[in-house]
């Protein structure tokens, strides 16, 4: 019977595929193997269910299908049956959700001792920024926007004055700390996205939205955009480099702070307070 | 229902219609332009439907050849591309399924499966097709204003909806608002009708449980989208204020360009909330008619009473509910407030009991049935394998933690074309097969029909259950390209270029469906007026295509539920709902 055979195997022939293409997800690069344990449970659940149905359905067809003299049971419902199938499908359902929800806490309880770094989108790049020496970063606000400062860090703000802040660059990360990633946007949605992360989180103006990772391992890893911001979302690139404690350290000297980029306006600054005496 | 004993119905006046309570038709223009019945306004809708659907499927085959083959189609470029997939997705959605679903299908069915004579305000009815189509010009126009159709996503999220780096910002996004805003006046004008018609104008015998499940289904997501299309209304509205008032209802203070904006104090948050509260009920707004039909396609060619109705009538009526609790699983990584999660995964994973049920009940009604694997049955079968596929991979996105590394790439673009694209899609095709005879008195052909259902559902499948390993893998939607990465290999490519080969194939493939449609119009077999032998009432008009006022002198009148089908003793496999006990018993008696 063609019709039968034809949708097993469209069943058969969907677990080939989840088996053997070539096609699945990147070596993770944090923490978060636990969302992958999250996605495989539910692949089995929902793999055993789709392949239970569609093969029930290809007998049913194969076992049923019109012959001369054939009529068809009455049998309008069996309350029974559907209460034990509801049951059933409410068993899966905790299976997958029971799991998920406790990762999902996981998710969203940063540790106390994770360092904070800030990214910033905008239409079509990414700025990062690191707290300096004192270890808290700056205040900051759109209307602070200027040529000289382009992540608009609030001049007033001591925390400021010490912070990284790196554009057109990449960000570093050191292995094996765990960091909340702060994200900022000062014009349109973005997505701070690194497949190997699993992490994302989209970044609003006006808002301050974050994720938290812990890297397991080095390596240079692409940064894409994941929230569709306009023309040239599709180029909006960087990289994300996990380092080693001393390469991450060796990086980190070299990179200027707030004070070191725009010391002029500081002292034009200092000029207008004078001036205005 | 099935419980009822006929026995003590001795024979139930038939109601009669006064003339008066139906407009008549006096010249062609008022007979098939500006129709009052619902019939001619539900064959509006459909050809509307379709003509703009057609530019939608034109639209993503644009898409899929950049995508298939990036750098060879000179003609695409960024800009364009974005337009494409947020023209091809808001036309697919809203102006056609939607519309399909219960302009046309709503306006067909529904007066002739309830016993009535029309819907019960027939020139608010015929508004609402002339506002729908209003609204699918003002859309089309935007293919050649300044600027071209709006680039926003089919989700319109501000800021970029109205902001200079996003292509359309002159004149699509104003002309996608307000084509929005009439597409829902009319939908309104429309919906109001058929809830009053299902609840009004069932004709005698016609009680809520005996409803074919189709129109459960219509009902359902009529009543839905009357309480979801608001939440679209409002914010199709502030947006519009937003881009043409310079208001900030859904704006911050930002920087456009390089320079600071006037905007400031908004929130774009709220218009993803409000989009939501309309979007995930739209869902079921596509899915809930197509659960109906599937379910009378698949009782009626299995000569089986659909297994469980009065479950399947509470499962529609719960999704329904529960539809309306979910929206926010769109958004587990837009930044709202993480605590959400919980709440919004719990509610979501919940859907799927009644869903599964619907399922469970679909392939029971096979089992011990009498399967005549006719093309509307074909679809119905092609309908569950999709529909099963695309909602257990909503099992993923909808455990808030799974979402996280899934969402925004090519796995949610597989998914939501799986189970609101193809497998509605399946349904209404399944539905132009078996219904097509009652429309215009022919049959469409066989074999055109048999080969069309499997290029269609085959190849459908091929594009995108594949898809779902591209976004595993973690490639982005939305991209015009993927340039250079390093976690993204050829093969992946050349997946792409497969998928877009089948893109192209199933689609023109459709030119055989459409050759179908016209030449059976003319040279089709003569169907009489009851070719599946169907229970239901639209299939027991005295006249085939139905005349207008459905009915001929007296309205039916209804003894039994939509689903007698192979009753032990009766003579026949299949008892329509308006014959009599007495005239069954007659049957038994000459059988016996």
């Amino acid at each position: 019977m063609a019709v039968a055979l034809i949708l097993l195997l469209v069943a058969i022939g969907s677990v080939l595929f989840h088996i053997y293409s070539p096609w699945w997800w990147t070596p993770i690069a944090t923490n978060w193997a636990y969302i992958d344990h999250t996605i495989n449970i539910t692949f089995w659940i929902t793999g055993f269910v789709f392949v239970a149905v569609i093969a029930f359905m290809a007998y049913c067809v194969f076992r049923f299908h019109h012959k001369e003299g054939r009529r068809a049971d009455y049998n309008p419902e069996n309350k029974r049956l559907e209460w034990w199938l509801s049951v059933g499908t409410g068993v899966g359902v905790a299976a997958m959700l029971a799991p998920g929800l406790v990762v999902w806490h996981q998710f969203v309880t940063v540790p106390a001792d994770a360092t904070e770094v800030e990214v910033m989108g905008q239409q079509w790049q990414w700025s990062f920024r690191l707290p300096g020496k004192d270890g808290r970063l700056g205040t900051s606000d759109v209307r602070n926007i200027a040529p000289d400062n382009p992540m608009g860090l609030n001049r007033d703000d001591a925390h400021a004055q010490d912070d990284v802040v790196i554009e057109n660059g990449d960000l570093h990360l050191q292995v094996g700390k765990p960091v909340k990633v702060l994200l900022r946007s000062v014009d349109v949605l973005h997505d701070f996205y690194v497949p190997e992360f699993r992490a994302k989180m989209d970044m609003v103006p006006g808002m301050v939205t974050y994720f938290w990772i812990t890297p397991i391992r080095t390596g240079t890893f692409d940064v894409l955009c994941a929230e569709l911001c306009g023309a040239a979302h599709y180029q909006m690139r960087a990289k994300v480099i996990v380092d080693e404690e001393r390469e991450y350290h060796a990086w980190l000297e070299q990179q200027k702070t707030f004070a070191e980029l725009s010391p002029a306006r500081a002292v034009v600054k200092a000029t207008y307070q004078s001036g205005g005496k | 229902m099935v419980d009822i004993p006929y026995e003590g119905i001795e024979g139930i006046p038939p109601a009669e219609v006064p003339d008066v309570e139906l407009y008549h038709p006096r010249s062609w223009w008022t007979r098939y332009v500006f129709s009052q019945d619902a019939k001619v306004i539900a064959v509006q809708y459909s050809l509307t439907a379709t003509a703009i659907g057609l530019v939608a499927l034109v639209l993503s085959w644009l898409m899929r050849l950049q995508l298939g083959f990036p750098g060879t189609f000179s003609f695409i470029d960024a800009n364009q591309y974005l337009q494409f997939i947020t023209m091809h997705g808001m036309i697919m959605v809203i102006y056609l399924l939607t519309a399909l679903f219960l302009g046309g299908f709503g306006n067909y069915l529904i007066p002739l499966m309830v016993g009535a004579r029309d819907m019960v305000f027939p020139y608010v009815n015929m508004l609402s097709y002339w506002v729908y189509l209003l609204a699918v010009l003002v859309l089309a126009s935007t293919f050649f204003v300044p600027g071209g159709p709006t680039g926003a996503g089919w989700t319109l999220y501000p800021p970029q909806a109205i902001l200079s780096g996003t292509p359309g910002q002159d004149w699509g996004i104003v002309l996608m608002m307000s084509s929005l805003i009439l597409f829902i006046i009319g939908f309104t004008m429309g919906g109001l009708n058929y809830v009053v018609t299902v609840l009004q104008a069932r004709t005698r015998g016609m009680t809520l449980m005996r409803l074919p499940l189709t129109v459960w289904g219509i009902f359902t997501a009529t009543v839905m989208a009357l309480l979801a299309f608001p939440a679209l209304f409002v914010a199709s509205v502030m947006l519009l204020l937003d881009r043409l008032l310079g208001t900030s209802f859904f704006m911050p203070s930002l920087v456009e360009m390089g320079q600071l904006s006037k905007y400031g104090g908004g929130s774009p948050l709220l218009f993803q909330h409000l989009f939501w509260f309309f979007g995930h009920p739209e869902v079921y707004i596509v899915a809930l008619p197509a659960f109906g039909i599937v379910s009378d396609l698949i009782s009626t060619h299995a000569r089986k009473n659909i297994f469980g109705y009065r479950m399947m009538v509470w499962a529609i009526v719960a999704i329904g509910a529960l539809s309306f609790i979910v929206w926010a699983h769109h958004m587990y990584v837009s930044g709202m407030f993480p605590q959400f999660g919980y709440f919004f995964a719990t509610t979501t994973l919940i859907i799927a009991i009644p869903t599964a049920i619907k399922v469970y009940n679909w392939v029971l009604t096979l089992w011990r049935g009498d399967i005549h694997l006719r093309v509307p049955m074909l679809f119905a079968l092609g309908f569950i394998i999709t529909f099963v596929n695309g909602g257990l991979t909503g099992l993923f996105l909808g455990n808030v933690v799974v979402d996280v590394p899934l969402s925004d790439t090519m796995f949610v673009v597989a998914h939501f074309h799986m189970v609101m694209g193809v497998a509605p899609i399946m349904v209404v095709l399944g539905a132009i097969y078996h219904w097509y005879p009652k429309v215009t008195g022919r049959m469409l052909n066989d074999t055109l029909g048999k080969f069309h259902f499997w290029v269609t559902f085959l190849g459908a499948y091929l594009i995108f259950f594949p898809m779902h390993y591209l976004g595993l893998l973690g490639v982005p939607r939305r991209y015009f390209e993927l340039g250079d990465t390093s976690f993204i290999p050829s093969s992946a490519y050349s997946l792409n270029a497969f998928i877009s080969v089948v893109a192209l194939t199933v689609g023109f493939s459709q030119i055989v469906f459409l050759f179908n449609l016209a030449w059976s119009l003319f040279k089709g077999e003569a169907s009489g007026g009851n070719p599946w032998r169907a229970t239901t009432l639209e299939w027991q008009t005295p006249e085939t295509p139905p005349g207008h006022g459905n009915w001929g002198k007296e309205l039916p009148v209804v003894y039994r539920w939509a689903y007698d089908y192979s009753v032990p003793g009766a003579a026949e496999d299949f008892i329509p709902q308006n014959q009599p006990p007495r005239a069954t018993q007659l049957v038994q008696g000459a059988a016996s």
